[in-house]
């Protein structure tokens, strides 16, 4: 699962119209509205937390993205799902800061979030997709 | 099996396992119960060891019936969730590989590609309970004239489901390494260029075929731990070796045995089936696989005191070597120093990552070790050696 809190800029124009519906209509993609202000002289800031497949994200950011949608992110996190991830190991190989790391002699994989830099490498490498991303801090960013 | 101090049959210890009496220890238990008290003593003392293993295994998959619908179809396609099961068998019987692709996954069109979902996922699916959408197709017969059905089914509803993985617990595999010089999308997981990493895949001393390098306890009928439920080695896997270079201890030091093994997938748990998804590679199942060795004299109890430091494999370079079929190492190595996290090749030290699960290994091991305490387990003699 994926999830991205993303932080919307509608210039006037494009806030006239049904833009954001259509992530769940077209793009299967739940969003939750965190905070909205609208104005038809300057422009508009959403910010919503989107939820879907990874996949979905990005096909639905890039068609905010062509309706004329300004896109910027919160700051994101990664997180393990403890009851999917096996100790295979997989994840050490392509992990560049050492944040998910053997410990030995358990041969256990532990996740260090203070040293991941959010790559993003281990949630396509993990075979039993057990790494996922969310937003944190979202009560900061709200306008 | 020669001059032995030490003789039990299979009666024996499984009478002693229904009495609640056998003593059993895992594989990593025995190697200090055997320094300790020798292998005489040990093989006296110790009825079964248990092995295990958890690492992807592609080559499985599951013999399903769907059952039927009326009117009645004679089945030459089946889909679950849109993975293709192959359907060239009796009517409404399919298999269903743990490596098909679901049919609009992209593949590797875009290098490396996520492979998402596949065989694996619904066989996952499918012992999860959950629901799957299953569509047939057929060119329609006089007896069998229903050309489609599309129904949505649990494992429940299926008249039966079998494991049926033509290859499994392979004994001893290549350490992967790659010696080119751009990133490699393998089975063997991500490999970094110019040797960024060594992947290596087995449980070591904990691993079934290494406790029992020629196979002398396992063949087929033995009674295994099998996704979570008993299930059977029912014949020697594909690619299975014996002709192969072995240590003074008599464990293989490249990849040899492999097993066939069977179970019903109606009793099996989705932590011991995980469908996996091996970027740029495909779709695959880790598959929970244990096997109880019996102890019948003091050479069984020597074969599971063996450890780490005395196995080895070889080191392959999948850059270039492996993909073009040239069989080459680039050193042997021992998996006492795979699992230290680096291993040294041509005067470099490389950081080794495992891809078999330790973890779920020493839990299966601890399961089945419980299972044949409680009287639960009983192992299977087997009536044909391979």
């Amino acid at each position: 699962m994926y999830s991205k809190i993303l932080i919307l800029y509608f210039p006037p124009v494009v806030a006239q119209n049904a833009v954001v519906c259509y992530l769940t209509k077209d793009y299967d993609l739940l969003f939750n509205i965190l905070g909205a202000k609208f104005s038809t002289k300057e422009d508009g800031i959403m910010v919503l937390e989107v939820t879907g497949t990874r996949e979905n994200y990005k096909r639905g950011v890039r068609y905010l993205k062509e309706q004329g949608v300004r896109v910027s992110y919160a700051e994101q996190e990664i997180w393990r799902d403890e009851d999917k991830c096996t100790h295979c190991g997989a994840c050490t190989a392509v992990c560049p800061t050492g944040a998910l790391s053997v410990k030995r002699p358990e041969m256990e994989i532990v996740f260090d979030k203070e040293k991941c830099s959010v790559c993003e490498l281990c949630i396509v490498t993990c075979p039993s997709r057990a790494m996922g991303l969310f937003s944190k801090n979202a009560e900061s960013i709200l306008p | 099996m020669g001059d032995h101090k030490i003789n039990k049959t299979y009666q024996e210890i499984n009478e002693r396992i229904r009495k609640g009496k056998a003593v059993v220890v895992t594989a990593e238990e025995i190697i200090d119960i055997v320094r300790e008290q020798g292998p005489v003593e040990a093989a006296r003392s110790v009825d079964v060891v248990t092995t295990g293993t958890f690492a992807p295994m592609c080559s499985s998959g599951a013999f399903i019936n769907i059952g039927h619908s009326k009117p009645l179809i004679r089945t030459t396609e089946t889909w679950f969730n849109n993975v293709p099961a192959y359907s060239g068998v009796a009517a409404v019987d399919c298999f269903l590989g743990a490596t098909q692709t679901s049919e609009d996954d992209p593949l590797n069109k875009l290098h490396p590609g996520e492979f998402n979902y596949g065989g694996g996922h619904v066989i996952q699916d499918l012992v999860a309970g959950k629901e799957i959408e299953l569509v047939a197709k057929s060119y329609g017969t006089d007896c069998y004239p229903n050309r489609k059905i599309e129904k949505v089914v649990t494992l429940k509803d299926l008249p039966s489901a079998t494991l049926c993985n033509p290859r499994n617990g392979y004994q001893n595999y290549n350490c992967a390494i790659n010696r080119s010089d751009r990133i490699k999308y393998t089975y063997m997981g991500t490999l970094k260029p110019d040797m960024g990493n060594a992947s290596y895949s087995t449980a070591g001393e904990l691993s079934p075929l290494f406790n029992d390098p020629y196979l002398k306890t396992i063949g087929l009928g033995t009674r295994i731990f099998l996704g979570g439920a008993q299930g059977y080695v029912t014949w020697q896997g594909t690619q299975h070796k014996t002709a192969v270079d072995r240590g003074p201890n008599g464990v293989p030091l490249t990849p040899a045995g492999t097993l066939f093994v069977m179970g019903d997938l109606k009793k099996m748990s989705p932590e011991w089936l995980v469908g996996q998804s091996i970027r740029g590679y495909g779709c695959s199942l880790s598959v929970g696989l244990g096997i109880p060795i019996p102890i019948l004299n003091e050479e069984m109890v020597k074969y599971t005191a063996v450890s780490d430091e005395e196995i080895f494999t070889q080191v392959v370079d999948y850059g270039h070597d492996y993909p073009e079929g040239i069989s080459k190492s680039y050193g042997q190595v021992s998996y006492a120093e795979l699992k230290s996290g680096t291993i040294m090749i041509q005067g470099r030290e490389v950081q080794t990552v495992p891809l078999s699960s330790m973890v779920r290994a020493r839990k299966i091991a601890a399961q089945l070790k419980r299972s044949i305490e409680k009287g639960e387990f009983l192992l299977g003699e087997p009536q044909h050696m391979f």
